[in-house]
């Protein structure tokens, strides 16, 4: 059965909240000319209709809350509540209040990137990105600016990025106006020496590198990568999107990275919301401070202030402060756990990670790169069974399946992360459920699911003929 | 507490499983040079004495009925309804609805959100968020330039000087130009647009508050072939004459008036509305409409051929993680009022701001700026330097005049009202101006 929409459950006339005692008259203050002719068609219900509809909405979703979340690259941890009681207590401030009055909110900011700096090994930061991707576009913005400003910017056209990138690099590389060239990866899954030493020339601008990479595996040569980068004049770049396995442990500013972005909603357990909002912090060299976007928070003899002051900044990316609510949940973050629980927390990360690649071993999967992988590892199904299947086969057994179809260099990969916060029970039971998948009949696991709220979506016809609004007449 | 569940034991027999004999065996393939770097950070601390020191920094939260700061986001009610509904672990804790059989929670509300923002707009599309209104603009701008192929831009002063600066960023980028139209009396006037722009900007109301008459400026972007992007305040929507009624194809914007808490800037959500004609140049991710294999309807991410996970280099744009869940909460908000109590929330904030406006011109020396009519926020010349206003209200107890940039005029500063105020409360913010001047 369908589950209504809230404009199938709308009737006419009926209300919800009502925040306005006494009504104004709208032609007393605006001219009619500006007024709208008819009103937006848009849902009219009562509370508890409301409640109802979106808990039952609820009800027709996973998340980390409800479900083992493994999704490979996305680091799907527990999310305290604590956070969310943190960000209740600044949902008050407004942007444009008297900095004097908002000293702890600024304190909070310039104190997190401290905390950040001294994990990334970085010497500058700007907080404002919203999200990873607008963190990468500000990172790859400000190493253009750099080779600008060193007469280099218009032979350095090439931004370099490994065939096991996430897509985010290429499409942030050629939204900065970069050309972009894949690097293969080597027998061993890391990145090509020899291949990346061709590749590197005066015309590179930068390379992207997310370390441990996709596969899992830490890049072990790269002081040798760094050095040929600095060498070439090369700017290195660091995707945060896998921080998690060496958070304390390693820091990218002494492997030889310039830039790093983090992804607060990955490592530091801002929660996805189904999608966003997250944050996107970007760490550079202090070669690199002079071109970070405006504002950024500073510490004065006079307290905490907004710093506008910076020439050759790449400008503005994101209007106020960033998500300043994502950071105050990062804040928590760390000063709950401190260096020794952020360091127990990557390396239970990476035992999970080992734990479950063997358990899969040993019950027909195949890990294709099966070097010593960290917080994640990228898996294949046996001979004969297609990785898709797999996943639809994990939703009706209750799971939900790891990122698949990604990275692309291997076939049918399933790329596994289960993260630090789930339990050696956890991950047997998904193991349990891996192998009885295995078992069933082919014509099971091509139907897969049965009996979660929708079955197997048609796609093709979505995009073929799509309906994007409830209004929309011809999808 | 690091929330990790693993006992003593579970940790050595898993680690035996794995050939390891202790946590450390695990990071011993790292270069030796970067292994266990010295790091500063503070000790740990217990919940509680988290929380402490965060109300602590949080201190200067002030009522919203004291709160008169306008710029393009204000102080309104955030309702409990739509915090409780919003903070339900199923929406809050999920990843972007790859797996749409375990995801119709937040596939249907996005394509509900999407139906009301195209409703809101009077365009047809939405897609499923954007960071914030100003990233909103500058993606929709390259929307225009893509789908027209021209490199110039156009846009009006009274777009928000933060989103200019953010559009200025993004156009650099992509080496497009772009050219600023000043405002004349305090509205946008009607100009000449040149062959080679691509999309001619301006924001309604605008930065100073002022309602604007875009279809003339619509119209001389159409004849020159470009597209017209407008910037909108949402909650207005419910009153004024939606964008695609005066000639608009690209409506963005913030939801942050549309009951989110301010939260010193965000997360709030940024949307991208336009025509169905452009649909496939659109940024970010579009829920549809579907079936199931038993014929039953759901909801599905579409289109993804235009995203950077499939297309990589080729994509519309890099955007991944967008703000889903203070989207979906806006649309809570939206259906928990339904038209007739955002019409209400709308007009009570016009008929506070115009009222506090009148009782404001009443001090010496504070001369109107904004020309009526205006929505919620209107700016004003004030005698003095308005950061020493805005300092000497804040000692007062109350949070008012936003200064406005230079290029506007000196001393020029913007105040709001809205919904949450009532006459005492007027009355109570003009003797403290009258005190802080």
């Amino acid at each position: 059965m369908n589950y209504p929409l809230i404009y199938e459950r709308s009737r006419k006339g009926r209300r919800g909240l009502r925040l306005v005692k006494a009504v104004p008259k709208a032609e007393d203050l605006i001219p009619k000319g500006f007024l709208r002719e008819a009103p937006p068609r848009l849902p009219e219900v009562d509370e508890l209709t409301l409640v109802r509809y979106y808990t039952g909405l609820s009800r027709r979703q996973v998340g980390v809350d409800t479900t083992f979340y493994p999704l490979g690259s996305c680091t799907m941890k527990y999310n305290p509540k604590l956070h969310e009681e943190a960000a209740r207590l600044f949902a008050h401030l407004h942007p444009y209040q008297d900095p004097a009055t908002v000293q702890g909110a600024l304190r909070l900011m310039w104190e997190l990137g401290e905390y950040l700096k001294a994990l990334t090994g970085m010497e500058a930061i700007t907080l404002e990105p919203a999200a990873g991707a607008h963190g990468e576009l500000t990172g790859i913005l400000i190493i253009r600016a750099y080779h600008e400003d060193r007469g280099e910017g218009r032979t350095r056209r090439v931004v370099l990025v490994p065939d096991s990138a996430h897509g985010s690099n290429p499409a942030t590389a050629s939204m900065a106006g970069y050309q972009v060239k894949e690097v293969p990866s080597g027998p061993d899954g890391e990145v090509d020496l020899e291949a990346l030493k061709r590749e590197l020339s005066p015309n590179v601008a930068a390379i992207m590198l997310t370390n441990p990479n996709t596969l899992g595996l830490f890049e072990r040569r790269i002081l040798e990568i760094s050095r040929l980068a600095k060498e070439a004049g090369v700017q290195l770049y660091y995707d945060g999107a896998n921080l998690n396995a060496i958070m304390g442990w390693a820091r990218p500013g002494d492997m030889g990275f310039d830039v790093v972005h983090l992804n607060l909603h990955k490592t530091f357990t801002v929660p996805h919301g189904g999608g966003g909002p997250g944050s996107g912090p970007v760490g550079v060299k202090a070669h690199l401070a002079p071109y970070l976007p405006v504002p950024t928070v500073e510490r004065g003899e006079e307290g905490f202030y907004l710093d506008f002051g910076r020439e050759k900044s790449v400008g503005r990316v994101r209007s106020f402060h960033g998500n300043f609510l994502a950071l105050v949940r990062a804040w928590a973050y760390i000063r709950t756990l401190g260096l020794p629980g952020l360091k127990k927390a990557a390396a239970l990360s990476v035992l999970n990670a080992r734990y479950l690649k063997e358990l899969l071993k040993e019950r027909g999967y195949r890990v294709p790169y099966d070097g010593p992988t960290m917080h994640e590892f990228v898996a294949q199904p046996p001979q004969g069974f297609r990785a898709l299947d797999i996943a639809k086969g994990l939703l009706e057994l209750g799971f939900h399946p790891p990122t698949v179809y990604f990275p692309l260099i291997v076939k049918e990969a399933l790329m596994v992360e289960p993260t630090e916060t789930e339990s050696k029970e956890t991950l047997e039971a998904f193991a349990e459920a891996m192998e009885a998948l295995l078992k069933k009949p082919k014509e099971w696991l091509e139907n897969a699911p049965y009996t979660t709220p929708v079955r197997r979506l048609d796609e093709l016809r979505a995009n073929k003929v799509p309906k994007l609004t409830y209004f929309d007449q011809e999808g | 507490m690091d929330y990790t569940p693993h006992t003593e034991e579970e940790i050595w027999a898993m680690l035996a499983k794995v050939g390891a004999k202790r946590l450390e065996d695990l990071y011993a393939h790292l270069p030796e040079e970067v292994l266990n770097p010295p790091i500063h950070l503070p000790e740990p601390m217990p919940e509680w004495a988290v929380l402490e020191e965060l109300a602590r920094l949080a201190e200067a939260n002030l009522p919203p009925r004291k709160a008169f700061l306008g710029g393009g986001v204000r102080a309104h009610y955030v309702p409990p309804v739509v915090q409780a509904l919003g903070s339900r672990g199923e929406f809050l804790t999920a990843y972007t609805p790859y797996q749409p059989e375990v995801s119709q929670g937040v596939l249907q509300a996005t394509f509900e959100y999407q139906t009301m923002v195209a409703e809101l707009t009077g365009l047809e599309v939405a897609n499923a968020s954007m960071y914030d209104g100003s990233t909103a603009l500058a993606e929709g701008v390259l929307l225009a330039l893509r789908e027209t192929g021209r490199m110039g831009v156009l846009v009006s002063q009274g777009v928000h000087p933060e989103y200019r600066e953010v559009l200025k960023t993004y156009l650099e980028a992509v080496g497009a130009s772009l050219n600023t139209i000043p405002l004349e009396g305090g509205r946008t006037p009607l100009v000449e647009v040149p062959e080679e722009v691509g999309a001619v900007v301006a924001q309604n109301p605008n930065f100073l508050g002022a309602l604007e008459d875009l279809a003339p400026l619509a119209e001389a972007a159409h004849r020159a072939g470009a597209l017209f992007v407008v910037v909108v305040d949402p909650l207005s929507l419910a009153l004024l004459k939606p964008p695609g009624a005066y000639g608009a194809d690209i409506a963005v914007g913030d939801g942050q008036v549309l009951g989110l808490p301010l939260g010193f800037g965000g997360p709030h959500f940024g949307f991208l509305a336009t025509k169905k004609a452009f649909v496939r140049q659109l940024p970010g991710r579009l829920v549809s409409e579907t079936v199931d294999a038993e014929g039953k309807r759901g909801f599905i991410l579409t289109l993804q051929a235009r995203e950077q996970y499939i297309r990589r280099a080729k994509a519309k744009s890099n955007i991944t993680t967008n703000a889903q869940l203070t989207a979906l909460m806006g649309a809570m908000y939206l259906a928990a009022l339904g038209p007739e109590g955002l019409k209400e929330v709308a007009l009570k904030g016009v008929y506070m701001a115009h009222r506090l406006q009148e009782l404001l011109l009443t001090l010496p020396g504070v001369e109107a700026f904004t020309p009526k009519p205006f929505f919620q926020e209107f700016a004003l010349r004030l005698p003095k330097d308005p950061l020493e206003v805005r300092r000497a209200l804040a000692r007062l107890g109350f949070h008012g005049a936003t200064p406005v940039p230079r290029e506007y005029g000196e001393n020029l500063a913007l105040f709001a009202a809205t919904e949450l105020h009532e006459e005492e409360d007027l009355l109570a913010f003009r003797e403290a101006l009258k005190e802080a001047l």
